[in-house]
């Protein structure tokens, strides 16, 4: 029985998390800063922990505003899609961004057209695939899926073939975005801007997608405007995922594998499930960050590796325990 | 005297350009129980899905409760009748109870979570189609005749006067069969509630409506009391296959020759 009081209880867990995922990140790296002078440094009192907040803080809070992101939109994508393989950049709009990050990065551009671009690529192949699947104006989910896959297959071509082109010194930047990185993050704020303006978007819809994931004509008969919501979620989805990735580059798995641990746990009521996903996501991308930058210092691993051999593990175990 | 539960003004269905059914009128009282017969593609449960309002009709008015169902909002819409499609899919699992809770969504608010009375409701509605104590049971362990129960029960959560049934027996047992027919009989008796259900046996039609509606597929339908209507004549003529009619204790059995 779903009831408003365990779903704030769950949420206040998952927070507490956060909470853990940003002092982590805030104390760890090759200057190790005690949890006092963390505390010292929010008060304005200066001194080693003012690196913590000028350095590590503005790179986790753009961590967990995309981990958010991401889940968010990989539930959203889940829903709408009603296919639990279903992930943010299943319509392409990972490929769509890819091509713009790379365009720049080929042409030596500075790093905030890498990032204009990439959200420019992201929209593009956004409406590309909407309107090539609405074209005749009954999109089925399979139509929609199909024409995503090809969209993000053709993008995936026009990246390998500038990979293929480009010059040496290029390329390592070129597979760190496409690997997903934080260390070339520009700015934190719009990540988290878009995070919280697409929950409060969202939430108000959690009851009807609950519906819409049992199938259309059932919503439909239960009183929900599926076309509208479908349209809700679809544009929510792809903006959310857009910019995370103009954010991050492409950091693969959080989408696909933190809303299926989130439901595994609590269940399937999109309620619940949407600020969990973004809460337990972003802590996730918190935690992965922090082990990338400190775990081979001075080198950095490539954030998406990590996010991967730590969902994988933990995933098998949940799917492992859960009832038959 | 009320508006009629639903309401056909010359309506029209067609199918991929053709056809079905060909400006039909029908009005369904409270109480009533109207049977829809026809063979496989004739047509019915795109009727039935037209009538619910969930697809346009190619011509004419569908009122639900004396008002246009094409102009009614989506939630008002489902206060007035609930659909029984005949495919259930949970891609993702969810429990009974939140199953059947499914069916509160018109009656809640944008921000409401469901209540001790929706789970009331819910649960009667689980115990009323013999699912009474699986409440927790996840959907997909269910057997198809279960899973069937279980959106009967969505359905009757839903609380709205008018039911419209697409083939509401499929993968039930003798038992739950008359089970489920007696049921929606004591929901219109005793609620005055209106039933439309697509059968495909025309003695439980006979047994358990008041009226039917033979579609043939072509455009042609037929609508009448049972009694004038369900003979082996015009069954014969609907499903292409000569039948005997016999008859005990006012109940009416068709055999095929």
């Amino acid at each position: 029985m779903p009831s408003r009081r365990r779903a704030l209880l769950i949420l206040a867990v998952l927070t507490l998390s956060t909470v853990a995922g940003f002092s982590l990140a805030l104390m760890a790296g090759s200057l190790r800063v005690t949890p006092g002078e963390v505390l010292g440094a929010l008060l304005g009192q200066g001194g080693s922990g003012d690196i913590a907040l000028q350095l590590r803080l503005p790179r986790a809070i753009a961590a967990f505003a995309c981990g958010g992101l991401l889940a968010l939109a990989g539930a959203l994508m889940q829903v709408l899609l009603r296919n639990p393989l279903a992930d943010p950049y299943v319509l392409g709009i990972s490929g769509g961004a890819g091509v713009g990050a790379m365009l720049a990065i080929l042409f030596g551009l500075p790093l905030l057209a890498v990032d204009a671009l990439a959200f420019a690529g992201a929209l593009g192949a956004t409406f590309l695939v909407f309107g090539l699947a609405h074209g005749d104006g009954s999109w089925t989910q399979t139509r929609l899926l199909l024409t995503g896959v090809i969209v993000a297959a053709g993008c995936g071509a026009l990246i390998a073939l500038m990979l293929a082109i480009a010059e040496e010194g290029k390329l390592h930047g070129m597979l760190f975005w496409l690997m997903g990185d934080l260390g070339q993050t520009f700015t934190w704020w719009p990540a988290l801007l878009a995070l919280a303006a697409s929950l409060v978007c969202a939430l108000p819809f959690a009851r009807e997608m609950n519906l819409l994931a049992r199938g259309q004509m059932q919503a439909q008969a239960l009183g929900v405007a599926v076309d509208r919501l479908r349209l809700v979620i679809y544009l929510l989805a792809s903006l959310a995922t857009a910019a995370s990735v103009t954010t991050a580059g492409s950091i693969g798995f959080i989408g696909l594998i933190v809303p299926h641990l989130v439901r595994l746990a609590i269940g399937n009521d999109q309620r619940l499930l949407l600020p969990a996903s973004a809460l337990a996501g972003g802590s996730l991308l918190v935690f992965a960050d922090t082990a990338a930058r400190t775990l081979i210092a001075p080198q950095q691993l490539p954030v998406g590796v990590l996010t991967a051999l730590i969902g994988v593990p933990v995933f098998l175990f949940l799917l492992s325990r859960q009832p038959k | 005297m009320s508006a009629p539960l639903l309401e056909a003004r010359r309506l029209s269905v067609e199918i991929g350009g053709k056809t079905v059914v060909d400006r039909i009128d029908l009005a369904l009282a409270p109480g009533e129980r109207l049977a829809i017969l026809g063979r496989n593609g004739a047509g019915k449960s795109t009727l039935l899905a037209t009538l619910a309002g969930l697809r346009p009709p190619a011509a004419g008015a569908i009122l639900l409760g004396g008002e246009d169902g094409s102009l009614l909002a989506p939630r008002s819409a489902a206060l007035r009748r609930a659909w029984l499609g005949q495919f259930q899919s949970d891609p993702f699992g969810s429990s009974v109870l939140e199953t059947a809770l499914t069916g509160r969504h018109p009656h809640l608010g944008r921000w409401d979570w469901e209540s001790r009375h929706d789970a009331q409701i819910a649960r009667d509605a689980l115990r009323s189609v013999g699912l009474a104590g699986m409440e927790a049971r996840q959907v997909h362990t269910l057997s198809g005749g279960e899973r069937q129960r279980l959106a009967i029960a969505t359905l009757l959560a839903q609380e709205a006067p008018l039911y419209l049934l697409d083939e509401p027996l499929s993968h039930l047992d003798l038992n739950h069969q008359m089970a489920v027919l007696e049921l929606f009989a004591a929901t219109a008796r005793t609620r005055q509630a209106g039933v439309v259900m697509v059968l495909h046996d025309p003695a439980l039609a006979h047994r358990f409506c008041d009226r039917a509606l033979l579609v043939h597929g072509d455009g042609r339908s037929l609508s009448g009391s049972v009694d004038d209507i369900l003979t082996a004549g015009t069954l014969s003529e609907l499903y292409g296959h000569k039948l005997r009619q016999l008859e005990d204790a006012g109940h009416r059995c068709f055999i095929p020759e």
